[in-house]
């Protein structure tokens, strides 16, 4: 064990690569972030897989899977090819979930930062702020802000990433207070930096590696999120999405049931693969874990 | 630095201390863990914790009081006229940085430095400092040098901008004997080529008596005696300088020594205490009068001040018995 260990400290590689090597020995990681690829794929060369509309009525209604081969997946009660729809619904997806993390993640990040570094009577007001915000069911908040405003894919995100800060804005907060303290701040003070310098600069960088985590798991609820609205019948009616298609194939549960049963399967590999690859990078991130 | 008074909550840590440091000479603050020593540090450069308070008290620095200073003014001054090296050279640099941005991001900020000029100074600085090979190792981050190398690194980002003033509180203390000296040396080195002034925090008897011009004495949040280090070492006044001494191999020239070493009795008392001189209960040479009030830091001779009743201000050096 010690011959091991002073080995390794001997020729001891650089930091990123050695994460790296790491990353791909975690089983986890490389499974979710294998179907992660495979998802963005899809929805990257959805238009050359699926030339045309894919809101478009092409063939007979409610075919079977295998059924024709025109149709792989089959077709919907209105005859639009499921496959097509899947690889649009995808696009959706991902850019929703992406999106409303993106945002959710700065507005979570800037609060938790500030809250965190300050102190006193402004954390006061910031976590005040945030239980607010955590007490009211994000999908209900995500709701409202939906139906006051139009029911589009951009304003989708916005809701869903101004519902999900909260999260993001406790973790960091933690972070920071914790880190805030450290000597390497103190020193940074000591050299004359501001304060925004300061946090961004040489605190942030530091609490990184929980907030990437945090984010993977962002995304997957963003997605989960979206699925739920466009099932409700409450999602951008101009595009395909998972959930709306899951809410379409309802009604022929019990004739159709691969018209739910894919777009289910496909949400739910995605979020899979999404929590996957937070778990994998929690252990490779987290310097405490055996893998980092 | 004026009548400095710093408080934590309800008890007082520093009670109205009083120094001066002149320009390119190196002044020790020597005392034990507690004392107020670091405090004293941080708050020169208003780094105090937010439960510390300063209570009363100037600092002032070349002309300014750095008490008053706005913020923005403040930050000017430091890193660029008072550079500071903490004492922990493991945790002070930023893990997921790497050394060169670390030192280039100073010179960026005070001296308006490009990127890639910055960079090439603090490989410059590194070489100063003596990091081999710092034209590479400016890419590494802090976890691939030493606590010494890492010591140096902090070193050269405090003298990147030629600082009036280094506050240096105790640099050695988590290091290596060896490495211990040659940090020493080379922080001595960079005071003479920059002319600089050095404010050293430590509690090594042995460090003050090799690196320092002049030493001030804190014990419990006071300074009890302020001399040169010559006449310091050769007559120490206040019994507790004296103890200190005496629980010192290193005052004498030897490392090592066949006879027991001297201690102090007790152990420190609480700057928050009752009337009177703090080092009282602990004194061998304690007259009933020490209970009274704390006897105030006066002239003993032209360079030296000392605050103990048993010392006659102003008149002829008494010669105490010899403590141990």
């Amino acid at each position: 064990m010690s011959s091991a260990v002073s080995a390794s400290a001997a020729v001891q590689p650089r930091t990123s690569w050695r994460r790296a090597m790491a990353a791909s020995r975690n089983p986890a990681l490389v499974i979710g972030t294998s179907i992660l690829i495979a998802v963005v794929l899809v929805a990257l060369f959805a238009s050359r897989l699926f030339p045309g509309d894919p809101q478009d009525m092409v063939g007979t209604p409610a075919l079977w899977p295998g059924q024709e081969a025109e149709f792989p997946l089959g077709t919907d009660s209105l005859g639009r090819d499921v496959a097509a729809g899947l690889a649009y619904g995808a696009r959706v997806s991902l850019l929703v979930g992406a999106v409303a993390a993106g945002i959710g993640l700065l507005i979570g990040t800037t609060i938790g930062a500030v809250a965190g570094y300050f102190g006193g009577w402004i954390d006061n007001v910031l976590v005040r702020l945030t239980e607010l915000f955590q007490t009211v069911p994000t999908f209900i908040l995500v709701i409202v802000i939906v139906t006051i405003e139009t029911p589009s894919a951009p304003v989708i995100a916005c809701a869903i990433g101004l519902a999900s800060w909260p999260t993001v804005a406790r973790l960091v907060r933690a972070q920071f207070r914790a880190l805030r303290e450290a000597d390497f701040v103190t020193a940074a003070r000591s050299l004359g930096y501001s304060s925004p310098r300061i946090i961004f600069g040489e605190i942030l960088p530091n609490a990184m590696a929980p907030i990437i985590v945090t984010t993977s798991v962002l995304v997957a609820n963003a997605i989960l999120t979206e699925a739920g609205l466009s099932f409700l019948n409450m999602g951008d009616p101009n595009l395909v999405s998972w959930g709306s298609m899951i809410g379409d194939g309802r009604p022929l549960l019990r004739t159709a049931w691969f018209l739910t049963a894919l777009p289910g399967t496909a949400i739910a590999l995605t979020v899979l693969a999404l929590n996957l690859v937070g778990d994998g990078l929690n252990d490779v991130l987290n310097p405490r874990s055996p893998g980092g | 630095m004026h009548d400095l008074a710093i408080g934590f909550g309800a008890t007082t840590a520093v009670h109205g201390i009083d120094f001066h440091i002149d320009e390119g000479e190196t002044l020790a603050l020597v005392g034990e863990s507690g004392c107020g020593k670091s405090v004293t540090a941080l708050a020169l450069m208003r780094l105090l914790p937010p439960a510390a308070r300063i209570l009363r008290g100037r600092v002032m620095f070349g002309g300014t009081d750095l008490l008053e200073l706005g913020a923005r003014a403040l930050r000017d001054v430091r890193g660029k006229r008072i550079g500071m090296v903490l004492q922990e050279p493991m945790t002070s640099l930023n893990p997921v940085l790497t050394v060169g941005s670390q030192v280039a991001e100073v010179l960026r900020r005070h001296e308006g430095l490009s990127r890639a000029a910055a960079m090439s100074r603090a490989a410059e600085l590194l070489d100063l400092v003596g990091i081999p090979e710092p034209g590479q190792r400016v890419h590494d981050y802090p976890h691939n040098f030493s606590g010494g190398m890492r010591q140096r690194v902090m070193i050269a980002m405090a003298v990147a901008c030629q600082p009036q003033l280094i506050i240096a509180d105790e640099p050695t203390t988590a290091l290596d004997v060896t490495i211990q000296a040659q940090v020493l040396d080379l922080l001595d080195g960079l005071r003479r080529q920059f002319g600089m002034a050095v404010l050293l925090i430590t509690h090594d008897v042995g460090v003050v008596a090799q690196w320092a011009d002049r030493v001030a004495v804190m014990y419990a949040g006071r300074i009890v005696e302020e001399a040169e280090v010559r006449p310091f070492f050769r007559q120490p006044l206040h019994p507790y300088a004296r103890g200190l001494l005496g629980a010192s191999v290193e005052g004498s020239g030897a490392h090592y020594t066949q006879t027991r070493l001297h201690e102090i009795s007790g152990s420190v008392a609480s700057a928050a205490g009752e009337p009177g001189c703090p080092f009282a209960p602990r004194c061998p040479e304690m007259i009933p009068a020490c209970h009274d009030a704390m006897p105030p830091l006066e002239s003993a001779s032209a360079e030296r001040r000392v605050a103990c009743i048993r010392v006659p201000a102003n008149g002829e050096v008494r010669r105490v018995a010899a403590v141990g």
